[in-house]
């Protein structure tokens, strides 16, 4: 209740608070887009078809409400009481009621055709030069590259956007909330599928640049196309509401040429042959430490607070669990809650940043236990050891 | 005092209330299994049809058909789960075996159900299971392991534009659900 | 039943009366009570969405106000406010001195109140209200849902009897009441176009009913219709919603059009043109609100037939649409106008519903949906045909037939301030969230980036200043009630011509205690 009253009472201030806003200093950073009022074509094939598609039909739909809307206003102001005193008292016309139905039909087929030409297009299944499985979760996505010659890649995809940002307290950059921590990386002017599904609840991958919006069901997949015709970064969002932060998991595609593709796709295996050696190294607290407090950063202080005060998750800061039995701890963290938002993280996380955050949880926010996990201590809990 | 109007209005609103209740029946009752029927007709969501028998067919040895195979753990279950083997390439008509790996990293016995899903949708009700593990669930005890098996048929009459397919399984945790329906049914006995 | 005894007296009169009137009344109240709540919720995403970042209140709240925003505003101010206008109209243009069931019309209304205060509480209830949305998709309805879910499903269930009860209600009166003479091809079109409707809603009431009876299952018994776990599939859900949700949008619009039907002659002073194929256009729209269900689908992933179907049998409804507003507009053509205020929303809300019909028709197209769908170039589209298309026409009604309930007019200017203010408002509100669609912002997001920010702070002022217009109309309203300036003429408006207009104003308690000669 307390809460709600407080709720309450920052809602009475608001139009307040807001007018203040007004006059403050707005320091948000120009861009080019401000103002955009149109769909922009994309850089894709299918993008600039549907973009030709929509213009087409605006187009018709503009034309039809100049006519009709200048019938109507033309009669508002010609047949005014004071001009037109009498009434006519036709109420109809066959012929022209009738004429009236069919045109509208024939205006439809126009539309009609090429929507049609367009759609099959879109569901062309050729075969794809690459194939990316995404899985949309609450609240990130994941991407997994499928190879066929071995191990998959794959990576989760969080917000980047400081906190500090979105409450206000520091300056948005110009792609705030738009940015990620891990983009995908495409090669230009090939095609790519998208397997789309989800993990929890239904989400939906949207890049209106690549001109590709699928829905993510959990248990079903589902497959979408593009093919970049040109490099560059371009940003996208989940189009389906999922829970809280729904406004708040981006994606980013980076679009490159097939050389620096395949060096990405070189350093992105590397990097999980690299985990696999550190599985094997013993690190030492600080490095832990630090290295945990990245992770935590991206991946729980959404929840628990950057400083662990809490938050939607319990404050990790003094918390019995942080401060209790390591193996109570690393379970929590690794399969996470059932019934509540923590997920398991056992699954989205490696073995070296799961016991990076669990020892920075336990050594930070004034928690002070001194002890530290290993990322094969880790892999022996999974394995259920 | 009930006049004819009385007795017509009276008659008139047990009619609509009749229409209430198929409404609320249809919506019950008959949409939801409609809905099944379609998805496995017209492959709505890659879903997939139920047991298959082979019949006697030739294989078409002049088509290969790539299958890849992916794996998705749903939310809170736990267990490995991975395809042994990423894609095979199969002649349409020939019968074909891979399995999937699964274990039980936890210390408590559970039960998990795969739901397969196929894109592109439209080669669905071509891909054909003589044997899943999706048709049951599948229990392992504590830290246990096992390799499931698929063993499926691609149909001959796949469209030709179809060269390849993928299977997707998503591997969920009903320990409860499976639980729940064992007492259900231990004391329906 | 002595004809001519008045109302009784103190809270009783409200508690048991099964007058229409009164019922009426009480209607009209509460769909207005509830109109503020949930623009007071608009309001407040509007306040949170003033500018990038987060000011207000949190995302968990902003979901569980976009939802109650939207229950509120359909199930809540719409709907009931039609149901208000049909118990007040239908009997006095048909010529009959009550409705078919009495009794139950008491009942359909008072389920009402409670159902909305037990939905409202739950937004003070642990883990809050309902939050998912107001097309509450599994199986964030369901499996990830706050305890209150299962008070939301009670609630649905409730506001389901009440319109149930309502429809049979109106189709009773309508089939069994009419004076003799008044033959269907004669009825008003307001009642012609409420019959379809409560036929529809009759229709599909149960289907949201199943819907929901469903999720609970799902939610407390163990069954899987809408989780692939058990066997089920979450898509299932969009498909009983919408089977359910598309004839619901032509439930709000076909009454407003109705309305309109009534507005536009009068003032215009000449017949409605086209009377039959009017109800045609009606009925074929009704039927065709069945078919078209996926629309809202489409990036589901249905097989390729089944969007052509949908996206083709969406683009028909274009032409009955159509047929009506070439209608009204060739009603006005060589009428004899005057631009009272009942006059400017109609006209109003023809111009913005068909601004709403090009997006809608836009939307139909299948492969351009994939970019405008989930964004907010929906909000704008829906918010064009609901607000323009279903409010304005019921801010027209109230104005129109006000004299004739409270035999008192109106004040003219601010009737006229009221739809001024209102029609900038909501132009300015709604007008650039075409724009922040299309540039790619999605809808339910409580924050967005910086390129959205300058049409979002445009779109809240227009929210506050169409907020704030509809304070003016509730003072307007009571000012009538208690000042305004005694009106006793029957007919009130020089161009009425349906029977409402032949009984003395204000009206009676009882009217047409015996039936009216028709000529």
């Amino acid at each position: 209740m307390y809460l709600q009253a407080k709720r309450l009472f920052k809602l009475a201030l608001s139009p307040v608070l807001m007018l203040l806003s007004l006059f403050s200093t707005g320091a948000w950073a120009e861009q080019a887009e401000r103002w955009q009022t149109n769909m922009a074509p994309g850089i894709t094939e299918v993008g600039h078809q549907i973009y030709d598609l929509h213009m087409w039909v605006f187009y018709i739909c503009v034309v039809t409400g100049i006519v009709v809307f200048g019938v109507m206003f033309y009669s508002v102001f010609a047949y005014r009481k004071e001009r037109h005193q009498e009434p006519a008292t036709f109420h109809e016309n066959t012929r022209v009621e009738i004429a009236w139905t069919i045109v509208p039909f024939l205006v439809l087929l126009f539309m009609a055709v090429p929507a049609t030409k367009t759609l099959i297009e879109i569901y062309d299944t050729d075969d794809a030069d690459l194939d990316i499985l995404i899985t949309g979760y609450q609240w990130k996505w994941k991407y997994e590259y499928i190879n066929p010659n071995g191990d998959n890649i794959s990576f989760f995809s969080n917000l980047l956007t400081d906190g500090a940002e979105i409450a206000n307290t520091e300056d948005k950059g110009s792609n705030y909330l738009l940015e990620v921590d891990e983009p995908v990386v495409i090669p230009v002017n090939k095609k790519v599928r998208f397997l789309v599904t989800a993990n929890d609840v239904l989400h939906a991958w949207w890049v209106p640049a690549l001109a590709v919006k699928r829905d993510a069901i959990p248990g079903f997949i589902n497959e979408a196309w593009t093919k970049a015709t040109e490099t560059g970064v371009f940003r996208g969002q989940c189009a389906e509401l999922c829970g809280r932060n729904h406004g708040f998991m981006p994606i980013v595609v980076n679009v490159v040429e097939e050389p620096q593709y395949e060096a990405w796709l070189g350093e992105k295996q590397a990097a999980a042959a690299e985990i696999k050696e550190l599985m094997a190294k013993d690190f030492s607290l600080e490095e832990l430490v630090e290295r945990g407090k990245s992770v935590y950063t991206s991946s729980c202080a959404a929840c628990h607070g950057a400083n662990g005060e809490g938050g939607v998750g319990k404050a990790i800061a003094g918390s019995p669990i942080a401060t209790g039995a390591m193996k109570e701890h690393t379970a929590r963290v690794v399969d996470g809650v059932p019934g509540t938002a923590m997920p398991a993280f056992g699954s989205q996380l490696n073995e070296v940043d799961l016991a990076a955050v669990i020892t920075y949880q336990r050594n930070a926010f004034g928690n002070n236990m001194g002890d530290m996990l290993q990322p094969v201590d880790i892999y022996k809990f999974k394995k259920g050891q | 005092m009930a006049t004819q109007a009385d007795k017509n209005i009276k008659k008139l609103s047990i009619k609509l209330l009749g229409l209430v209740f198929i409404m609320f029946a249809f919506a019950m009752w008959v949409m939801p299994p409609l809905y099944d029927a379609l998805c496995e007709a017209l492959g709505i969501n890659g879903k997939t049809g139920r047991q298959y028998t082979a019949v006697e067919s030739q294989v078409d040895t002049d088509r290969i058909v790539k299958v890849q195979f992916v794996a998705q753990n749903n939310e809170m279950m736990p267990w490995e789960f991975a395809p042994n083997t990423s894609q095979v390439e199969v002649h349409p008509g020939e019968s074909s075996q891979v399995t999937y790996y699964a274990k039980n990293t936890q210390d408590r016995y559970m039960v998990s159900q795969a739901i397969p899903s196929i894109v592109p949708s439209r080669a669905a009700e071509y891909f054909h299971k003589t044997e899943c593990f999706c048709f049951n669930q599948q229990p392992l005890a504590a830290g246990k392991d096992a390799d499931l098996a698929l063993q499926f048929i691609i149909d001959r009459d796949l469209p030709k534009d179809i060269h390849v397919i993928t299977l997707s399984y998503t591997i969920f945790d009903v320990t409860e659900m499976a639980a729940k329906q064992d007492s259900v049914a231990a004391s329906s006995k | 039943m002595g004809a001519h005894h008045g109302p009784a007296k103190g809270l009783t009169r409200w508690l048991f009366t099964t007058n229409h009137k009164d019922i009426g009344t009480m209607y009209l109240w509460f769909s207005f009570a509830m109109f503020l709540l949930g623009g007071s919720f608009a309001m407040i995403i509007r306040a949170e969405l003033f500018q990038p970042g987060l000011q207000i209140v949190q995302p968990e709240f902003f979901n569980q106000m976009t939802t109650m925003h939207g229950l509120v505003m359909v199930f809540g101010a719409i709907m009931p406010a039609f149901v208000g206008l049909a118990n007040w109209m239908i009997p006095m243009m048909i010529g009959a001195p009550d409705m078919a069931l009495p009794r139950m019309n008491n009942w359909s209304f008072w389920i009402l109140p409670p159902t909305f205060l037990l939905l409202a509480s739950t937004l003070l209830m642990e883990g809050g209200g309902p939050n998912f949305g107001w097309t509450f998709y599994a199986p964030l309805s369901t499996t990830y849902a706050p305890p209150s879910v299962t008070f939301f499903i009670f609630a649905v269930h409730a506001m389901g009897i009440s319109s149930i009860m309502g429809s049979i209600n109106i189709i009773a009166t309508v089939v069994n009441m009419r004076a003799p003479g008044m033959t269907y091809m004669k009825m008003p079109m307001f009642v012609w176009t409420w019959l379809i409707t409560a036929f529809l809603l009759v229709a599909v009431m149960p289907v949201l009913a199943g819907a929901v009876t469903m999720m609970l299952m799902d939610i407390h018994f163990g069954t899987s219709f809408f989780s692939a776990a058990g066997g089920g599939d979450p898509v299932l859900f969009q498909h009983v919603f919408w089977f359910f949700g598309h004839p619901e949008v032509y439930i709000i619009i076909l009454p407003a059009f109705g309305v309109v039907s009534e507005v536009i002659p009068t003032f215009s002073r000449k017949p409605l043109f086209g009377y039959d194929s009017m109800v045609y256009a009606t009925s074929s729209i009704a039927f065709l609100s069945f078919i078209v269900w996926a629309h809202h689908m489409y990036t589901v992933g249905m097989p390729i037939a089944g969007e052509l179907f949908f996206m083709y049998a969406t683009m028909l409804i274009a032409v009955p649409t159509a047929a009506k507003v070439f209608n009204w507009i060739t009603t006005m053509f060589k009428g004899s106008i005057t631009l009272e205020t009942p006059m400017l929303f109609a006209i109003a809300k023809v111009f913005l519903f068909t601004v709403g019909g090009f997006s809608g028709l836009m939307l139909a197209i299948a492969p351009a949906d994939f970019q405008y769908h989930d964004s907010y170039f929906v909000v704008a589209h829906f918010h064009y045909t609901m607000v323009a298309g279903a409010i304005f026409a019921l801010s027209s009604a109230v104005y129109y037939w006000i004299p004739k309930w409270t035999g008192k007019m109106y004040n003219e200017s601010m009737g006229k301030a009221h739809f001024w203010i209102s029609f900038i408002g909501f132009n300015l509100t709604f007008f650039p969230q075409h724009f922040v669609g299309l540039a790619g912002m999605p809808r339910r997001i409580p924050d967005y980036n910086l390129m959205f920010a300058d049409f979002n702070m445009m779109s809240s002022i227009g929210a506050f200043i169409y907020g704030a217009s509809q304070l003016l109309f509730l003072f307007n309203i009571v000012r009538t009630i208690t000042h305004g300036k005694p009106v006793s003429d029957p007919k009130v408006w020089e161009g009425g011509t349906t029977l409402e207009w032949t009984v003395p104003t204000p009206a009676p308690y009882h009217t047409f205690t015996t039936p009216p000669e028709l000529k």
